[in-house]
């Protein structure tokens, strides 16, 4: 009996996160990127399905839903079919660790490791494994070159977010999502990004590099490689690709609020989960801001910026970090 | 502490059926039609030349070697960080040694041209 409540209680929490990150990200995600995006150029999006446009991708959906699965004759059918499942799941599986808020029964999480910030980054990488399956798979010049820009990409912006999730450790001395969160509360305990000005930053433009956004979405430049590794998928599967691109966008942001900004901390008038969801997008907003903002790297560009300048400069941080808490 | 791993890996597995759901609903309701230029690498609409699948730049190779590098050091820094704390001042000054140790070798690489693309 005690065994079957908490399978049920595993089961449900699943297809709750699932759908929740499918209509919210997924969903609301990329009408709201088309809305941002349209509002900074004076544009007015769409406006057509439903009250003020709302509708607009549950119509693409259902579109993307009666659309042919075409798979390119020279293509790995395997390989090619496989990095569909691979690439939403990883995204989602990072939603295990996140707190989205407090109830008086404990915190919102779908289950509190002990090593959550480590599973964090163990599962956020995952993603180039199915990215790069994409780019092989179809047997596609631009695919694979979208591919490998992707798994360089991704690995060499690893390495920062790596070091500020230890920071950020360091100085929760927990590596517990909701210990952390419980480490910024109070009068005598900021919010880490008051603390971790330059971690936060980090974080930040890491995240970015993460998700392949602009300025570093030369991974799926439309310019030069038409859609970069998504560019054989038709149908469905383009949505699995959107559902995990945008999953691990606000991921991302998620990890960004529940590290720096103090997760579901706010003042009382407002319910714990709403003051979450009110940082998450704002760093979302943040993202989408950044997007109409800057020019697209070159890939030496890109991979320099990591390496010469990311990495001294977090792995300096966390020594200074590291001297103040321990040694003072 | 299995059962944190009991309740993620009922994350992955029922996860992956809820990605793999749409999948057969488009199996079953979405239309076919069969025409030789469909199945076509999508190439600027000309006939493609060659596979894809040939040799690519080294130069991923040698970024992907110095993150595997940088990567599993990381990974000693987190139970580091964890009980830091409690170790006082040698645990600070053991690990700047692992640090810089760890800085000498990016110097090297980026003095040996590891980290250039040329």
């Amino acid at each position: 009996m005690h065994w079957g409540w908490e399978v049920l209680r595993a089961i449900v929490g699943t297809v709750i996160i699932f759908s929740g990150v499918a209509v919210i990200a997924a969903m609301f995600g990329v009408l709201l990127e088309r809305k941002i995006s349209a509002w900074m150029q004076s544009r007015l999006g769409p406006k057509h399905v439903g009250p003020q446009g709302l509708l607009q991708t549950v119509a693409d959906t259902i579109k993307l839903l009666q659309k042919e699965n075409i798979v390119p004759s020279r293509a790995d059918r395997l390989i090619f079919a496989s990095a569909v499942v691979i690439v939403p799941l990883a995204a989602l599986l990072d939603y295990v660790v996140i707190p989205f808020g407090t109830t008086r029964w404990g915190p919102l999480i779908f289950r509190d490791l002990n090593i959550g910030v480590l599973y964090f980054a163990a599962t956020s990488s995952l993603v180039v494994i199915g990215i790069l399956m994409a780019g092989w798979g179809s047997n596609n010049k631009y695919a694979l070159l979208g591919g490998l820009r992707s798994a360089a990409q991704l690995v060499t912006y690893e390495v920062p977010i790596g070091v500020v999730l230890v920071t950020v450790a360091l100085m929760a001395g927990s590596l517990s999502t909701v210990t952390i969160v419980n480490g910024q509360a109070g009068a005598h305990h900021l919010w880490y990004v008051l603390q971790q000005p330059v971690a936060f930053v980090i974080f930040l433009i890491a995240a970015t590099a993460e998700v392949n956004r602009v300025p570093f979405d030369l991974v799926e430049a439309e310019s030069e490689l038409v859609a970069g590794y998504f560019s054989e998928y038709s149908g469905m599967r383009f949505a699995l690709f959107q559902l995990g691109e945008y999953g691990e966008m606000f991921a991302m942001a998620a990890m960004a609020v529940t590290l720096f900004l103090g997760g579901w901390l706010g003042f009382s008038f407002l319910p714990a989960v709403l003051w979450f969801v009110i940082k998450l997008y704002a760093v979302i907003f943040v993202f989408m801001w950044v997007r109409w903002t800057y020019p697209r790297f070159r890939i030496d560009q890109m991979l320099n910026f990591s390496w010469k300048v990311l990495i001294p400069v977090s792995v300096l941080n966390l020594v200074v970090t590291a001297f103040f808490v321990i040694v003072r | 502490m299995l059962l944190d791993w009991g309740y993620v890996a009922i994350f992955a597995l029922i996860g992956a059926g809820m990605v793999v759901l749409p999948l057969l609903i488009i199996w079953l309701i979405s239309p076919r039609s069969n025409y030789p230029q469909k199945f076509e690498t999508y190439e600027s609409g000309v006939p493609t030349i060659g596979q894809a699948w040939s040799q690519f730049h080294v130069r991923y190779y040698l970024f992907t070697l110095v993150f595997v590098i940088f990567d599993v050091e990381i990974i000693y820094l987190y139970p580091w960080a964890v009980v830091a704390r409690h170790l006082g001042a040698l645990a600070f000054w053991e690990m700047l040694v692992f640090l810089v140790v760890l800085v000498l070798g990016l110097a090297y690489a980026w003095r040996r041209g590891a980290l250039e693309w040329t």
